[in-house]
């Protein structure tokens, strides 16, 4: 995307958050359209959020949850995407564990379709919320410096950030242990940093990545003990942050893991909670542009 | 077929890589033989009432020698598909349904060939089913009539193993080949590491896993003397190793495909399937490599690999889609691109297509000579055309090369003297 079109739907997205938050009323523009959430791998707030999007804007929604542990689960991908498109929604939001598994149905389909999430590829509309909540807060994102922490490797939100962060000019750091970094994550435009104390240094942003507990029991990093004490947020390491520092993390935390619960629960830092609300708004955008595209095709 | 028919193959660009020979003139075959052949053949015109077929000035060579190829749907169309590409000999590999690792099988194996216009010479599982634990029964698969060992897609990874089995092979001069893949490295890989797939977010297979495997085989080769073949290099790396070890006089030999020096990793690109492999397709340094190591003789024989897979595993998400490419219908074409590229002579291409896999499997055939096998494949070279596998023979059409232009056309495919593809 180009950064005027991010930029346009940064602006939506700020309008529906302030709408709804002053109790305003809010135009049903996808009233008798149908929004089609398939996710494939569990997902509680991402699915909440689309779903909330989805009905603010008058859309039927409909949760279709499918365990990925079936058998043929790539067979379960193509041809339930038909059987959907003969129902003729009118947005299909996915999340799959395999990458590149939404252009894939995309190309299947004659409706929207919106990533939630594709292996560990991409989760754009994640980058997005992030980016609304941090030109919320600091008014906006060119020049600032975002420091990206934690499992880069296996992260969707890491690239979806490192992308968009780079095309509205920030300045994007990742820092991690090595094993948890992908080859050659340099060449995405980053400066890569193992040492946290000198990642964080001069940082506006600190945005903290879940580490699944499977990753941590010695086949990415020796322990949970080991990787708190590197590569955890807590107070000490902060304070190389610039003092106005905001804190990010995408959800859900493990509190003694990647972040400190006193940081985690920081009102003046902490824009955690914050991020949540912004989800749904930038969600409501995302719809209402496609909808938009929609209505242009359908009076052609 | 009459045993004594004979038939002229006249205005013929004669190339056989094993002599060096590349002359204007005729060959004259006999039954399934290879009479006499040569400038002067015939040059009088008169060709005693044998039946004639005008080359036009194109090139005849040996049938093509293809060293490894799965069995993945039928005979029949393989054969078709081989036929059509100027194979006429295929060694299969062991992944079939059962596995071939009994002498029972390899016999089977051979007769599915019966009367199906290619010649199929079974290579035998190194371990049984293919597990990598336990030793086949390598004595008597041999003297049942396979050529080599392996464990097809898999690498014999166990260290033990393969000591025991290059000791044991060694005895009964029979040659291991091996996928060369560090499995522990390569471990839920499903592309080559590096800048690509950190951008598709798709778990990398590291080059290393490659050479870490061969250096680890070629100690284990001088320590046994057992012949040794690499089945498929594909890394800068892998293709020097093994220049070096054929310096230090090791006996080593090693193959590569057409996919991994006509493309790279980004053919991956978008998440296509179809460029899915294993080796998997690696960075354009690597493949500059391996046109070097083919250029030099590093390298002694190019396969096709021919793997077929139907439309249901390659139509998934990159991941979850099944590995592998078919080649025979454009073995080729492609492998023209490096003589018409000035990167390789054609006789050199032709070698490792032809006399080279002969000589490594131990069997007739890749030449023309008096006596010789009459396999041959009569192909234009420059013929322009574009890749479209919906007109190939294979039912499969998992190729990486759809809607690709190339130069060079098979005209004619003749197996032991009989036709057995003509272009319409």
């Amino acid at each position: 995307m180009k950064p005027q079109e991010i930029a346009a739907l940064l602006d939506l997205g700020d309008s529906y958050l302030e709408r709804y938050r002053g109790g305003k009323k809010i135009k049903k523009v996808m009233k008798n359209r149908t929004q089609i959430n398939l996710f494939f791998e569990e997902s509680t707030r991402t699915s909440t959020s689309f779903e909330l999007a989805g009905k603010r804007l008058g859309a039927d929604v409909i949760n279709m949850v499918t365990s990925t542990s079936s058998i043929k689960k790539g067979e379960t991908l193509i041809d339930t995407a038909m059987t959907l498109n003969a129902m003729r929604p009118s947005v299909l939001v996915i999340r799959h564990g395999s990458s590149g598994a939404a252009a894939l149905l995309a190309q299947k389909v004659n409706c929207a379709v919106i990533n939630a999430g594709d292996g560990r590829h991409e989760h754009p509309t994640q980058a997005l919320l992030d980016a609304l909540t941090i030109r919320r807060r600091k008014g906006r994102i060119q020049g600032l410096t975002v420091a990206i922490c934690g499992d880069i490797l296996h992260s969707r939100v890491a690239r979806s950030n490192i992308h968009l962060l780079n095309a509205m000019g920030a300045r994007v750091r990742v820092v991690a242990p090595p094993t948890l970094l992908p080859v050659a994550v340099d060449r995405l435009g980053v400066d890569v940093f193992h040492d946290m104390r000198s990642g964080l240094a001069g940082a506006d942003i600190v945005m903290m990545l879940r580490l699944q507990t499977e990753r941590m029991k010695g086949a990415f990093v020796p322990s949970t003990r080991e990787y708190f004490h590197f590569y955890g947020l807590d107070a000490g390491k902060l304070a190389m942050a610039k003092p106005d520092a905001m804190i990010m993390h995408p959800g859900p935390m493990n509190r003694g893991v990647e972040i400190d619960t006193e940081v985690a629960d920081d009102i003046d830092r902490s824009a955690i909670r914050e991020q949540v609300e912004t989800g749904v708004a930038i969600r409501m955008a995302c719809l209402d542009a496609l909808c938009r595209d929609l209505d242009a095709e359908e009076d052609d | 077929m009459a045993a004594d028919r004979r038939v002229v193959y006249i205005n013929a660009r004669l190339i056989d890589p094993a002599s060096g020979r590349d002359e204007r003139g005729a060959l004259l075959t006999v039954g399934g033989k290879i009479w006499d052949l040569g400038a002067a053949l015939f040059a009088d015109g008169i060709t005693d009432g044998s039946e004639v077929v005008d080359c036009k000035g194109m090139c005849l060579t040996p049938g093509f020698i293809d060293m490894q190829v799965f069995l993945g749907e039928s005979v029949d169309t393989t054969a078709k598909a081989a036929a059509a590409g100027g194979v006429t000999s295929i060694a299969t590999m062991p992944n079939m349904n059962p596995v071939v690792d009994r002498a029972s099988l390899v016999d089977y194996v051979e007769r599915l060939a019966h009367d199906s216009g290619v010649r199929i010479h079974p290579i035998a599982a190194a371990t049984k089913d293919l597990g990598g634990e336990e030793m086949t029964e390598i004595g008597l698969l041999r003297q049942a009539g396979a050529l080599a060992f392996t464990d097809g897609r898999k690498a014999i990874a166990d260290s033990q193993v393969m000591r025991r089995i290059l000791t044991y092979a060694k005895a009964h001069d029979a040659l291991v080949i091996q996928h060369a893949e560090d499995p522990m490295l390569a471990r839920e890989g499903v592309m080559n590491e590096g800048e690509m797939a950190t951008r598709l977010g798709l778990p990398g297979i590291p080059s290393i896993a490659e050479v870490i495997m061969i250096e680890r085989d070629l100690r284990l080769v001088a320590l046994t003397g057992c012949r040794y073949h690499v089945g498929l290099v594909t890394t800068a790396a892998a293709v020097d190793a093994v220049r070096k070890a054929k310096a230090a006089g090791l006996p080593v030999t090693c193959g590569t495909a057409p996919h991994y020096f006509a493309l790279n990793e980004l053919a991956v690109a978008e998440y296509r399937t179809f460029a899915r492999t294993s080796p998997p397709l690696r960075t354009e340094e690597d493949r500059r490599a391996v046109v070097e190591g083919l250029a030099d003789g590093t390298i002694d024989v190019i396969v096709s690999s021919h793997d077929p897979h139907d439309v249901e595993s390659k139509r998934l998400p990159f991941d979850l889609a099944a590995s592998g490419v078919i080649g025979l219908e454009t073995l080729l074409p492609i492998m023209l691109e490096l003589h018409h590229g000035g990167h390789v002579p054609l006789a050199h291409l032709l070698a490792a297509l032809t006399s080279r896999p002969a000589g490594i499997l131990g069997i007739p055939g890749g030449r023309l000579a008096k006596g010789e096998r009459a396999d041959l494949v009569l192909f234009n070279p420059d013929t322009p055309w574009r890749i479209d596998p919906e007109q190939f023979h294979s039912k499969a059409k998992n190729s990486p090369f759809e809607g690709r232009p190339v130069q060079g056309r098979i005209i004619r495919t003749i197996l032991g003297g009989r036709t057995v593809y003509q272009a319409g």
